[in-house]
């Protein structure tokens, strides 16, 4: 298991550093976009995981990174770094209003206030009709970097995601194991007695909160500039599900569990929706079965069963 | 002319407030009592929808709808409640978002599966369709009747959780699980009624909401987002705190699309109104809840516990 763990990051990163190699265009479309929802998961893991904050809102802020796209080009600003910077700073303002709000309460009333903001923006952006409303729009070009970084070209794009995912990873490694990643930590098994030791537990939280935010919105950015699309689809609440899906399915508090839940999740998504049209009637269950089989109790339960009936025919 | 309008819009809202009752009042016992976070709530409303539409379709009887209806969710909520649910109950609610919301998918497909991508037409009795004069202004029966029905569960809840033996327990049980099940209540059992009966409150809701709405696949997702904001505003577990919350947000909801835009065209300019109007007033009860939930986090009318 340890060696597992040790290798995980490094070979999720070989791995998807070699598909460019495969040279297929389509390969490399539904990597890119499992690295966006990637890095969108890891982000999540990053506040859910290792500090206990089960934010149900989370597709907001790849919402706002992919609008901050969307509106500057459709107003003719194209810069990359603009867009880099509205995408965060944007979806890290709106993660600050929300968590300074969401954090002063506990559990459900959490979940449910993060739903709530996260709704709150989801109509904002489906009512902004001179930016597509409901129906979407399309996002003519793509954040200009200038010469020797064309997004247009999916390879770059491919490769620009990719380190974005690289140096989330390992800063995320890294701060999770410093002294702020520690008070996180501690807050989640014990906020009380982190209170009383003297941190201002708020405080750290919310910066937690800030940064899964920010990060997000990096994530909605470059989905603007693979989808080309804008649309306020892409924050309806199931997408919030579905990245927290990918969390869980990934295994939670380890930032690289998500983005190979990611994987797993858009590979089957691919993988069944190939092969039936009802594919959502395939993996609606399978999500049950992982949430069922992953409880300790009902697994010693099947296999009590299990034994039971190898036994039965003994007795017969 | 203006206010026999506001009139209308009222009734409406207090229609819409209705029906969201009929699906926040199960999903606040199931949440209460059980700890549940029953994001495929919204399924068993489809399911509803979906049965009475078609079998009134086909046989065109109101009590045979309402009643295939009620019946196939009540089903299908027991079959998940035993199947899947009883194994959740002392889980986290990570895992409970999970299993509901996987769910979820598996229901929007099946009924594509069984009915067919579109939507599906679903049509006011003959009986109900006609028009009555309030004040002199013409209102739809069909809405009145859908708000008397609401009313009339709600008066029916009322007794059964305020004077009945059974809703001693579901009072109990939303008060302190543990002590209930200790003083030898078969819990399991109990679970399981509330589920069926909060599995029948939300078909109800849907089979009647089917004409006024569009039934198609995935019509309960939002619905059911709205139905966790009426239960969180009311404080979860308390029937009666989900009767005002739901009044609330129908009301404040039907008269904000309303009436939003005109009011703010008072204030600035016409532009301005008509672009800030209807997106304020589609996130006045999303903004309503965050102001309720900062003040009081546990809602407007939480259940004493201990």
């Amino acid at each position: 298991m340890t060696v597992l763990r040790r290798a995980a990051v490094p070979a999720t990163l070989l791995a998807l550093a070699l598909v460019p190699l495969a040279g297929q265009e389509f390969a490399l479309d539904l990597f890119t976009r499992i690295m966006i929802f990637g890095l969108a998961a890891l982000s999540l893991d990053f506040i859910l995981g290792y500090g206990g904050m089960v934010s149900f809102g989370h597709a907001a802020y790849l919402g706002i990174g992919s609008y901050a796209v969307g509106i500057s080009v459709a107003l003719g600003l194209t810069d990359g770094f603009a867009h880099l910077a509205l995408a965060a700073g944007g979806s890290g303002l709106a993660a600050l209003v929300i968590g300074f709000v969401a954090l002063r309460t506990r559990g459900t009333t959490f979940i449910m206030l993060t739903l709530a903001f996260a709704q709150m923006i989801y109509f904002l952006c489906e009512s902004l009709n001179q930016f597509g409303g409901d129906n979407g729009l399309n996002i003519p070009t793509h954040s200009d970097f200038g010469r020797w970084l064309p997004l247009d070209d999916p390879r770059v794009l491919y490769y620009v995601t990719f380190a974005a995912l690289a140096v989330f990873l390992l800063l995320g490694r890294r701060v999770v194991r410093s002294r702020f990643g520690l008070v996180i930590r501690a807050a989640k098994s014990n906020e009380r007695r982190m209170a009383a030791l003297g941190f201002p537990v708020f405080h750290y939280q919310l910066a937690a909160f800030v940064i899964a935010g920010t990060v997000c919105g990096v994530a909605g950015m470059l989905l603007a500039n693979q989808t080309e699309f804008l649309a306020p689809a892409i924050m309806h609440w199931t997408r919030s599900g579905e990245i927290m899906m990918m969390v869980i399915l990934g295994g939670r508090g380890t930032l690289v569990g998500p983005v190979v839940g990611a994987a797993i999740y858009l590979l089957l998504e691919q993988v069944l929706s190939g092969w039936t049209e009802h594919w959502q009637a395939v993996l609606g269950p399978i999500l049950v079965a992982v949430v069922l089989l992953s409880r300790p109790r009902t697994r010693r339960a099947l296999a009590q069963r299990l034994r039971r009936r190898r036994i039965a025919p003994a007795h017969a | 002319m203006t206010a026999s309008l506001a009139l209308q819009q009222l009734l409406n809202g207090v229609q819409f407030g209705m029906t969201l009752f009929l699906m926040a009042a199960g999903l606040t016992l199931i949440f209460g009592i059980m700890n549940l976070i029953n994001l495929a709530h919204g399924s068993l409303y489809m399911i509803g929808a979906y049965v009475a539409a078609a079998s009134f379709n086909e046989w065109r009887s109101v009590p045979a709808a309402l009643a295939l209806a009620i019946a196939a969710a009540v089903a299908v909520g027991a079959a998940i409640e035993i199947g899947i649910f009883r194994a959740l109950y002392d889980g986290d609610h990570l895992d409970q978002v999970l299993a509901t919301f996987g769910l979820i998918l598996f229901f929007n497909e099946a009924v594509r599966m069984i009915w067919g991508a579109t939507a599906l037409y679903a049509q006011v009795p003959a009986f109900l369709s006609g028009q009555i004069s309030l004040f002199g202004a013409p209102y739809p029966l069909y809405r009145l009747v859908v708000t008397g029905v609401g009313l009339l569960v709600a008066a029916l809840l009322y007794v059964l959780i305020g004077r009945t033996r059974l809703g001693a327990l579901i009072r109990a049980g939303a008060s302190n699980r543990m002590m209930v099940g200790a003083l030898g209540v078969n819990i399991a059992l109990l679970y399981t009624l509330v589920f069926c009966l909060g599995a029948g409150l939300a078909a109800l809701a849907g089979a009647m909401a089917g004409p006024i709405f569009t039934v198609e696949s995935g019509m309960g997702d939002d619905f059911l987002i709205l139905a966790f904001v009426v239960i969180v505003i009311g404080g979860i577990g308390s029937v009666r705190g989900s009767f005002v919350a739901a009044l609330l947000i129908g009301i404040t909801d039907t008269m904000g699309r309303a009436y939003l835009r005109p009011l703010l065209a008072l204030i600035v300019n016409r532009n301005a109104a008509d672009a800030a109007g209807p997106a304020i007033a589609s996130l006045l009860i999303y903004a309503m809840m965050a102001f309720v939930l900062f003040f009081r986090p546990a809602g407007l009318f939480p259940p004493r516990t201990r």
